[in-house]
């Protein structure tokens, strides 16, 4: 590690030469080719057929989930729904790189990695249907999910927020001698947020095991990366925090695969932070609330479905001889009868009793929230047509 | 007991936490081994080590953010902000992230070890932005406790109980006490309880409520009123959020007449939160209109601090008006 005395690093010049922009070149790791075709020089990770199909398939659910999600808010059944299209192989591969003892931090747009985790169709469905059975309580609008027992951080609206917060609890892992290290997702947007800078200096200077995995789609909602930054994308300003940084291919899931493995193990030997900056496109529409035929063309998507980080995999698995082509429909059939399936049964789940919205503001409600529910359940009682769907649990109590 | 500042008090604060708990660790800007820029962390890097007590980079909102993730991990950070006016920088992490973090998981995550130290107040020439009393804008704010000590004993008792407290706590120390409150602290460990007030002299005629540095002014003030033949009771609020509003609900139903002093400018200052509530439970019993003694609607001044400052004078007139209303 270098010498941090401030001017321990600094050579002398004799000139002014001011630093151009793009002095530094980081190239991009790809392994696949967009056909599913390894580079002749390319050293893909040598992983099982049973690793690769489960990456293989959670890709390919996501995408299920995803496309019916969307027809789901579209038909008023769900608020909210933000699909994760062309960017699943960035989730996926990063999620297979890790431990299930490493934190996960989401920004939103990795339903993929939690998938990988193991959450199942039944745990979306209730989250998105906010009822009673879903861990958050109802709290929070669809796709902020959280699992504790699978080491995923709840997720927040507010963006960037996560960054810092990874830095503070990759440095308990550490300090609590744990075998594991925080991976935080961010986009290219969020990158833009204070606390950017801030989570990215501090994991710098107080030597946290943390993974930076930044999203880098092209698009803040409409707003194109080059209204985003002038400087070469996000990596490398990793750099200049002094953080060991690569860019990936985010649609080639054996580049991301790779990369993660690599930065995993670094941060965990030198307990440092790593920046990795995958390159990919959002296929889809930022959210349910947009619609991207206002800023960008379908030439333009249309170049990227042709990347499709999915079938790049798909190619590759054939190549092996690791894919079925009857078996991989049969899969995607069975797992859009079991959205569905799960779908009509989770939107009959109530949502939790009236009691929950005092619960969990404190560890213990204080006095004045106990005083606005007893108002707000007299209230409720008087006119319960009002509020049909807490009226008819009310205790007498 | 031993003869502490509210300084040597917070400092003694933090050694027994961190003797007792190897969990908690004590970090912001200049913390380290220089022992903070009021002094308040001295010796804490050489006896815990740099892993417990350290210093970070100048960015507020980055202090917090890893507080956030490190008490979501399960270790028991305690945060220094500088100065009280330049917390608002973490005001999204406080606010969306800090507050809302057990909530909005469902009890999976919460921020419930953290505690945010900073020092507030003014009468030290701090003008603008070493001088703010930002309380009220974190009491909007669900999920967050807020406590002010107002002497080295409560200092001490206080923020040991808001270090091992399951929500997180603004604690918030009067800066022009630092040094110049001297008193008895026991050197053993005690706690004194959140979100309780505490009667510190009964009266009948009326009732005195401040908080932190203001009590000083209050107990000057009563002092004068007391020559005037006017029994005051005064009441410390210590806990902006929860706060006890039984205690002062009592002691008004028995006086009949309120007066509350903040440091901090009127308009949407906590004491309007005390007033509304104390006029919806004592209606009946309030014998003239509550009277709040607050800053001025201004930036906090400098050359004019004096003038600005809800002093005991000021607060002296406005027990007159109350009694003669």
């Amino acid at each position: 590690m270098k010498d941090r005395n401030h001017l321990s690093n600094v050579g002398l010049s004799h000139e002014v030469n001011i630093i151009e922009n793009g002095l530094i070149d980081i190239p991009m790791l790809q392994l696949l080719q967009p056909d599913g075709t390894p580079h002749d020089d390319a050293n893909v990770p040598d992983i099982s057929q049973e690793l690769a199909t489960k990456m293989y398939k959670t890709m390919q659910y996501i995408r299920v989930l995803d496309d019916r999600m969307i027809a789901a808010q579209r038909q008023g059944r769900i608020s909210f729904y933000l699909a994760s299209t062309g960017e699943e192989a960035a989730a996926v591969g990063s999620a297979a790189a890790l431990t299930d003892n490493d934190l996960i931090m989401s920004q939103y747009r990795e339903q993929g990695a939690l998938a990988y985790r193991g959450y199942t169709t039944e745990q979306f469905m209730n989250q998105m249907f906010s009822n009673e059975k879903e861990p958050n309580k109802g709290r929070q609008m669809p796709i902020h999910y959280g699992a504790k027992e699978l080491n995923f951080m709840t997720i927040s609206s507010p963006l960037g927020t996560q960054i810092p917060q990874a830095s503070g609890y990759a440095y308990g892992q550490k300090m609590a001698g744990e075998e594991a290290v925080t991976i935080c997702y961010f986009g290219e947007g969020a990158a833009s947020e204070g606390d950017f800078h801030a989570g990215l200096n501090m994991a710098a200077v107080l030597n946290c095991p943390v993974i930076f995995f930044c999203r880098n789609n092209g698009y803040a909602i409409s707003t194109p990366a080059d209204e985003q930054f002038a400087g070469d994308g996000i990596a490398s300003r990793g750099i200049g925090y002094g953080i060991k940084t690569i860019r990936v291919d985010g649609n080639d899931i054996m580049a991301v695969y790779a990369a993660t493995k690599e930065a995993r193990e670094i941060a965990l030997a030198e307990n440092c932070p790593v920046l990795i900056e995958a390159m990919t496109y959002r296929l889809a529409a930022h959210s349910t609330s947009d619609d991207p035929t206002g800023y960008r063309s379908r030439e333009e998507e249309d170049k990227w479905r042709a990347k499709d980080p999915i079938e790049r995999m798909g190619a590759w698995m054939a190549s092996k001889g690791w894919r079925d082509e009857a078996e991989d429909k049969a899969f995607v059939d069975n797992m859009r009868q079991e959205v569905l399936d799960e779908l009509k049964r989770v939107e009959k789940v109530p949502i939790c009793p009236i009691e929950e919205i005092i619960e969990d503001v404190y560890d213990t409600p204080p006095w004045h929230l106990k005083m606005q529910l007893e108002e707000l359940k007299t209230h409720i009682k008087k006119y319960p047509q009002a509020y049909p769907k807490t009226s008819g649990r009310l205790t007498n109590g | 007991m031993a003869k502490m500042n509210l300084l040597q008090a917070i400092n003694n604060a933090l050694v027994t936490a961190m003797t007792e708990n190897e969990k908690v660790m004590v970090f912001g800007e200049d913390v380290g081994h220089f022992g903070g820029v009021f002094r308040a962390t001295s010796n804490l890097q050489e006896k815990f080590g740099k892993a417990r007590c350290f210093n970070t980079p100048l960015t507020e909102q980055g202090i917090i953010g890893f507080a956030n993730g490190l008490a979501s991990q399960g270790s028991v950070p305690v945060a220094e902000i500088q100065f009280g006016d330049y917390i608002f920088p973490a005001f999204d992490q406080i606010v969306n992230e800090t507050a809302k973090f057990r909530y909005r998981s469902g009890g999976q995550y919460s921020c419930g070890t953290l505690t945010i130290r900073t020092p507030y107040g003014g009468g030290i020439a701090g003008g603008h932005y070493h001088s703010q009393s930002p309380e009220a804008y974190f009491a909007h704010t669900p999920g967050l406790k807020i406590v002010i000590p107002r002497n080295p004993y409560q200092a001490k008792g206080l923020l040991l109980a808001s270090i091992r407290d399951d929500n997180p706590v603004l604690f918030m120390e009067p800066k022009r006490l630092y040094r110049a409150s001297v008193g008895e602290v026991p050197e053993d460990d005690y706690e004194l309880p959140l979100g309780k007030a505490e009667v510190l002299k009964e009266g009948s005629d009326i009732t005195l409520l401040a908080w932190g540095a203001q009590i000083e002014i209050i107990e000057k003030a009563a002092e004068m009123a007391e020559k005037d033949g006017v029994s005051c009771e005064i009441i410390d609020l210590r806990s902006i959020l929860p706060w006890d509003a039984d205690t002062v609900a009592d002691s008004v139903m028995k006086t009949g007449r309120l007066l509350i002093n903040h440091e901090a400018p009127l308009t949407g200052g906590f004491a309007s939160e005390i007033a509304a509530t104390i006029q919806e439970r004592c209606f009946l019993y309030l014998e003239s209109p509550i009277s709040r003694v607050c800053g001025m609607d201004v930036p906090y001044p400098l050359a004019h601090e004096k003038e600005y400052m809800p002093d005991h004078l000021k607060t002296y007139e406005a027990i007159k008006r109350t009694l003669s209303y």
